[in-house]
């Protein structure tokens, strides 16, 4: 436990890799606005997991295309924030500085390793292409590099010249990682990399991202919708609610110490393999949409404990205990 | 208890240029009335197949299927309307197995069609109101609706003719978790209102659990572990089992590394697979003998297994 604690303090020395500051992004379509993320702030230590959880149209998705600057802009659009890449703010570079940042420093793998790849070129081209953007080599040394990524994520190096569509879906998406670490990047973002797959081909590319990610030193942000992949694979972990992060710490805090009424609300809708449960305890309603957002806190219209200060007052982010922020008046009022 | 499906033998085989493909090989089930039999396997083990062939939406290539004891499996086109009334399917995704040009009165009503108008419009509310879709919603087109109501449409559809055995093929795959546990829900209060007998097909273990009486392992078109849905948790037999249950995240933090047995490999291919047993290429413990057919035998009371180390694997 003291190990642990020390760890943890070491770990906020550190200067962060990755800074999101009061991020905001709106999508306009047809008159209407869209808020899809609203003064979101985290930051990113170097070999942290940090796990980014919440529903559809949470905008988890949007938070992660902003950092990479491949937000579609119409309709997206950031309006305030800042991405603080060592200190510097990627939402100020020119196109040709963030080119030679995303995917040597920053890289993404995708939900759907179909659509991710071209069905038109060899994977063994594919994954050459990341590396030639960014390294001046010859043709001959990237392709021996591409041997050496594709027996790192146990692809044989014979379906060099194979295209997607001879490849099974658990395949294709370590191809899509291969292209993600080909440059080895600091930090590696993953948008429900496994989504797609079925569960004990699942259990291989969560073994496989895990140890590379071990090997390379690499800090992670993991979007997903499945508290079973963070339990295991985080350190840390952001429940998204409605464009705001509504509670972050340690996943140990989030499991063990949930404060917050939704996350609490997740887990009870959860159907748990171990547990004994005969019914299971469905979250109210909808998440409100994006375009119509509630005032005050978003989460009042389905929160079991809302009273009138809930509706009027936005709850600011707590801090209740170290390392432990939550987003809600009553959390507060219970420490 | 009475047996409402009863499976003998039944084989479906689709031909493909590259030879036979057996997506459903010799499959035996019997499911009680007002129970859930829950069919478990991954992308491509045939268990959707299994769900059509069972409601005749495909043909079986061989094998019988009996309904209430009477076989069911060549029955003539004009009696098979009149089956349909007892056998429905929920499908998978609710946003593509509803006409987006039609209102809800009119999507609900549509399996109404021999009634009166008024008795129609009684009805439609009617089944509204049993799975909670509120009644202000009556003209509501598809898009209008969120994945949780749409399914409750899919849902209302399927049982207005008041069937007494639903297919429930992925009903919330398609769904967020706060949805998903609603439908869920709304599925078991179903069951016990109407007495419905369900077989809920899925990919999701921790779901099946939750919904069935017993289970079905399913791998490469075969049924290769089929009990109690308590004693396939606590006491898995098959090695794919096995690691299908350990491949699973687990939502809660234990102070013990974890230990999961990855397997190794994809599934192999369904067309034209080898006379033993299909697990062999992947399973930790293959030997000589896996190359014979491994029938489903009973290993201990109620629990068969389609294995011949199954009683050593448990241990």
């Amino acid at each position: 436990m003291t190990e642990h604690l020390s760890e943890q303090i070491e770990k906020t020395e550190r200067p962060a890799l990755l800074e999101i500051s009061d991020l905001w992004v709106q999508y306009r379509a047809g008159g209407e606005i869209v808020q899809a993320v609203n003064g979101v702030s985290f930051q990113l230590h170097e070999r942290q997991t940090l796990a980014l959880v919440g529903e559809t149209g949470a905008g988890k998705t949007t938070i992660a295309k902003a950092i990479m600057g491949i937000l579609p802009d119409p309709p997206a659009k950031v309006v305030g924030g800042e991405i603080l890449l060592d200190g510097d703010d990627m939402l100020k570079m020119k196109k040709d500085r963030l080119r030679k940042i995303r995917g040597a420093r920053i890289s993404m793998i995708f939900q759907d390793p179909m659509t991710a790849l071209s069905p038109v070129y060899t994977i063994g081209n594919q994954i050459e292409e990341a590396y030639l953007e960014h390294f001046n080599v010859s043709r001959a040394e990237a392709r021996k590099r591409t041997v050496e990524l594709l027996n790192m994520v146990g692809i044989s190096e014979e379906r060099y010249g194979e295209y997607p569509h001879q490849f099974s879906g658990g395949m294709r998406q370590r191809v899509v990682i291969a292209i993600a670490l080909a440059c080895n990047p600091n930090i590696l973002i993953a948008d429900e990399p496994t989504t797609a797959l079925d569960v004990t081909i699942q259990a291989q590319v969560l073994d496989l991202i895990y140890r590379l990610k071990e090997q390379n030193g690499t800090s992670m942000i993991l979007i997903t919708h499945d508290l079973g992949i963070v339990a295991e694979n985080c350190d840390d972990v952001a429940i998204v609610y409605a464009g705001e992060i509504v509670e972050q710490g340690t996943k140990e805090h989030i499991f063990n110490e949930t404060a917050h009424p939704y996350t609490k609300g997740l887990f009870g809708a959860l159907p748990d393999m171990a547990g004994e449960d005969e019914k299971l305890h469905p979250i109210a309603g909808l998440p409100p949409s994006p375009s119509n957002l509630p005032t005050g806190c978003k989460f009042h219209p389905h929160c079991p404990n809302a009273c009138s200060r809930c509706e009027k007052e936005a709850p600011p982010m707590t801090e209740i205990s170290a390392g432990h922020y939550v987003r809600c008046f009553l959390a507060q009022e219970e420490i | 208890m009475e047996t409402l499906i009863e499976t003998r033998n039944l084989k479906k085989y689709f031909s493909s240029p590259k030879g036979t493909l057996h997506a459903v090989d010799d499959v035996n089930i019997k499911i009680n009335a007002g129970h859930t039999i829950g069919i478990v396997g991954e992308s491509g083990c045939g268990k959707s197949t299994l769900g059509r062939v069972l409601l005749h939406l495909t043909d079986s290539t061989s094998g019988q299927i009996f309904y209430r004891g009477e076989d069911i499996t060549d029955v003539p086109p004009e009696k098979m309307s009149a089956l349909r009334q007892k056998m429905q399917i929920i499908f998978q995704d609710p946003y593509s197995s509803v006409d987006p040009r039609m209102y809800i009165e009119k999507l609900i009503g549509e399996a109404l069609r021999n009634f009166s108008k008024a008795e129609r419009q009684k009805k439609t509310l009617e089944l509204m109101d049993l799975v909670g879709i509120p009644r202000r919603l009556i003209y509501s087109y598809p898009h209008e609706l969120d994945g949780g109501l749409r399914q409750r449409v899919v849902i209302a559809r399927a049982l207005a003719l008041d069937p007494e055995f639903v297919v429930c093929d992925e009903p919330v795959s398609a769904l967020d978790v706060s949805i998903q546990a609603q439908i869920l829900n709304l599925l078991n209060e179903l069951q016990r209102a109407k007495n419905l007998t369900y077989m809920f097909i899925t990919h999701d273990l921790s779901v099946v659990r939750y919904v069935s009486d017993e289970i079905c392992v399913m791998y490469l078109g075969q049924v290769i572990e089929h009990c109690a849905t308590k004693e396939l948790f606590a006491h898995p037999m098959h090695p794919y089992t096995n690691a299908l249950l350990s491949a699973v995240p687990v939502p809660r933090l234990s102070d013990k590394p974890l230990h999961r047995e990855i397997i190794h490999g994809e599934v192999t291919s369904p067309i034209n697979p080898p006379a033993g047993c299909r697990f062999v290429g992947r399973c930790p413990y293959a030997s000589d003998e896996c190359a014979a057919p491994q029938p489903l035998a009973e290993v201990t009371p109620g629990h068969y297994v389609a294995c011949c180390k199954a009683a050593g694997v448990n241990q």
